[in-house]
């Protein structure tokens, strides 16, 4: 998938916020992968690397130190769950098992309607309302159970189901 | 005069505005001093107030001010630290949510007493919401001519920029957050030279904790003396403590340092639930050794008391742990930790974390003997002291003081070939 003029020129106004273009390479990673699916796919590397003048091989790098930037395809709700210590302590486990169970999936995977994947994520700074999770990377949900998991899995599938509709 | 505060009262949680904030005495501290006080003046006045940095370390915040060259060198940065990863941390979080304006103009005072070209504010990528709010403030500072061109008719020119990490604890280290502002893995740099010579792009740079900056307004406005008169003699002032784990009120407090922690989670955080009783508490993040029970009866949190008592103030970050919880999975939940976020570079750090993780492992599943144990240790004290940066000795600290303290219930598991307290424990 090629980058869009629109989201490169996203990327170009960043340039001037620093001395160095290299600099922009964090935030440009976090455009594309808002945009392209949620992820970032190995086709778009050398094009943010044409961008900011360095080697493809550079962007590469940086996309796989970094715990947020999925390096494969996840679902259009990517569940992870908090597993910190304070979140331990309150249940963060059986709160991600409830998950894995309702979804039928485990942590990489995909579900089959392509909507759901699921992960865990080192503290996410939310320890006062343990259990945490965040979705894609954005919602927090917080002080969770184990029984708030259907719940909060329909309401997704409606949000998703009303994205769609929007886009169509 | 008040006490000095940080936070903005509960009920205005989700955003204070600009109004919001001037109707706190907001700015009146840049207004009084961003080109009229002469700048050294306003480094003296914070180096007396005591303030210590809030990210973890504890260092005079005056002092790291003053080691900023004196040669005239252009441009200089301000790098402030709002990566927030420490496992028990959140209060960067609070003064970014609750009242952004705090930090803007901290920035700003620091801005011009250290002759400061531009601040990048370094949020952690999972910070979404806090940085729409930074964001929205920022902009609305821009608006009120707060940043900008000629600030305040100083003639000082200063902007603001906001960059997003994208998840990884290491990047909170000073020099590994400079490697990733410059679009780099966040692998830390061999000091010296130190950031105030040679930080940000190789230029002059100051770097600072976000609660430490937003210190700062009430400590120019308010005095020295006035700061010093709340905490103790040698940790001055106030702090957000961030209390979480097994109590009843879990949450962000803002209190003067030097409450003792006993009586910190009972009346604050309400205590751990009826019938159970404290076991373990970790007092400034998940970096720092644990303490037991016995050890944090009456102790003041304070860095100095927290440090002779055998652990660290670090963030702020109490976790409490009671006597359901079995030591061995705490252990093992920091260990996986710092075995994920070890940057790689140094041997010690990269081999030694996962070393460890596997020994905790051998032994939460029964499976281990008692050399493992001591294994642990011997491991733990190879990393000490060996590599670039603290992880190491954070990761070293964090899993060898649940051995040293808790000796009998990894004792008990080797034993038992299994958890003692499968029952009633957390799971990992």
């Amino acid at each position: 998938m090629a980058l869009s003029e629109e989201l490169k020129s996203r990327i170009r106004a960043e340039l001037p916020k620093y001395p160095e273009k290299r600099a922009v390479l964090l935030t440009a990673l976090h455009f594309v992968q808002e945009e392209c699916g949620g992820w970032i796919e190995p086709e778009v590397i050398p094009e943010v690397a044409e961008i900011l003048e360095i080697p493809p091989i550079d962007v590469k790098e940086v996309a796989s130190f970094y715990a947020m930037f999925n390096e494969s395809a996840i679902g259009k709700r990517h569940v992870r769950v908090c597993t910190g210590l304070s979140c331990c302590l309150r249940g963060a486990r059986s709160l991600q098992d409830a998950f894995e169970e309702e979804l039928n999936i485990r942590p990489g995977e995909v579900s089959e309607d392509g909507c759901f994947s699921i992960g865990s994520v080192e503290c996410l700074g939310s320890c006062g309302s343990a259990p945490v999770l965040q979705i894609n990377t954005r919602t927090y949900l917080e002080n969770l159970s184990p029984a708030d998991a259907p719940a909060i899995l329909e309401n997704l599938r409606r949000e998703i189901t009303e994205d769609e509709a929007e886009t169509a | 005069m008040e006490q000095p505060q940080l936070l903005l009262p509960e009920g205005d949680a989700n955003f204070s505005s600009i109004e919001d904030y001037k109707a706190q005495r907001g700015y009146e501290a840049a207004e009084a001093n961003v080109g009229k006080t002469n700048p050294e003046e306003i480094v003296s006045i914070v180096k007396e107030s005591g303030l210590r940095g809030r990210g973890g370390a504890g260092f005079g915040a005056g002092m790291k001010w003053s080691f900023l060259p004196k040669d005239g060198r252009r441009p200089r940065y301000i790098a402030c630290n709002g990566d927030e990863s420490e496992p028990g941390t959140f209060k960067d979080r609070q003064i970014l949510e609750r009242n952004p304006h705090k930090l803007i103009e901290g920035l700003l005072i620091a801005g011009w007493a250290n002759t400061i070209d531009a601040a990048y504010v370094y949020l952690r990528g999972e910070y979404r919401g806090p940085y729409e709010n930074l964001c929205r403030a920022i902009d609305e500072a821009y608006e009120a001519g707060y940043l900008g061109k000629n600030i305040l008719g100083s003639g000082m020119d200063f902007d603001i920029y906001v960059h997003r990490g994208a998840g990884a604890y290491i990047c909170g280290e000073e020099t590994g957050l400079m490697e990733s502002l410059e679009g780099r893995k966040g692998q830390p740099r061999k000091r010296p030279p130190f950031p105030a010579v040679s930080g940000l792009w190789k230029q002059p740079t100051l770097i600072n904790n976000v609660e430490t900056l937003a210190h700062v307004p009430a400590i120019v406005l308010d005095g020295a003396k006035h700061f010093l008169s709340y905490g103790t003699e040698k940790s001055s002032g106030t702090t957000i403590f961030g209390i979480s784990g097994d109590v009843q009120r879990p949450g962000a407090y803002e209190l003067p340092f030097g409450m003792p922690l006993d009586e910190m989670i009972e009346t604050v955080a309400g205590g751990v639930a009826p019938g159970r009783k404290i076991k373990a508490v970790i007092p400034g993040g998940t970096s720092m050794p644990v303490l037991t029970a016995d050890q944090i009866k009456g102790l003041p949190m304070d860095h100095d008391s927290v440090q002779k008592a055998g652990s660290l103030l670090g963030t702020g970050a109490v976790i409490v742990m009671d006597d359901r919880q079995c030591m061995v999975r705490a252990a093992l939940v920091i260990a996986r930790f710092f075995r994920h976020e070890s940057c790689g570079q140094c041997t010690q750090c990269r081999e030694g974390t996962g070393w460890i993780y596997k020994l905790f492992t051998k032994i939460e599943s029964g499976q281990a003997s008692m050399e493992d144990i001591d294994t642990i240790d011997e491991v733990a004290n190879y990393m000490e002291g060996h590599t670039i940066c603290g992880l190491a000795d954070a990761a070293s600290w964090g899993a060898g003081w649940f051995v040293r303290r808790f000796r009998d219930e990894f004792e008990a598991h080797v034993e038992l070939k299994g958890c003692p307290l499968a029952e009633t424990s957390f799971e990992v």
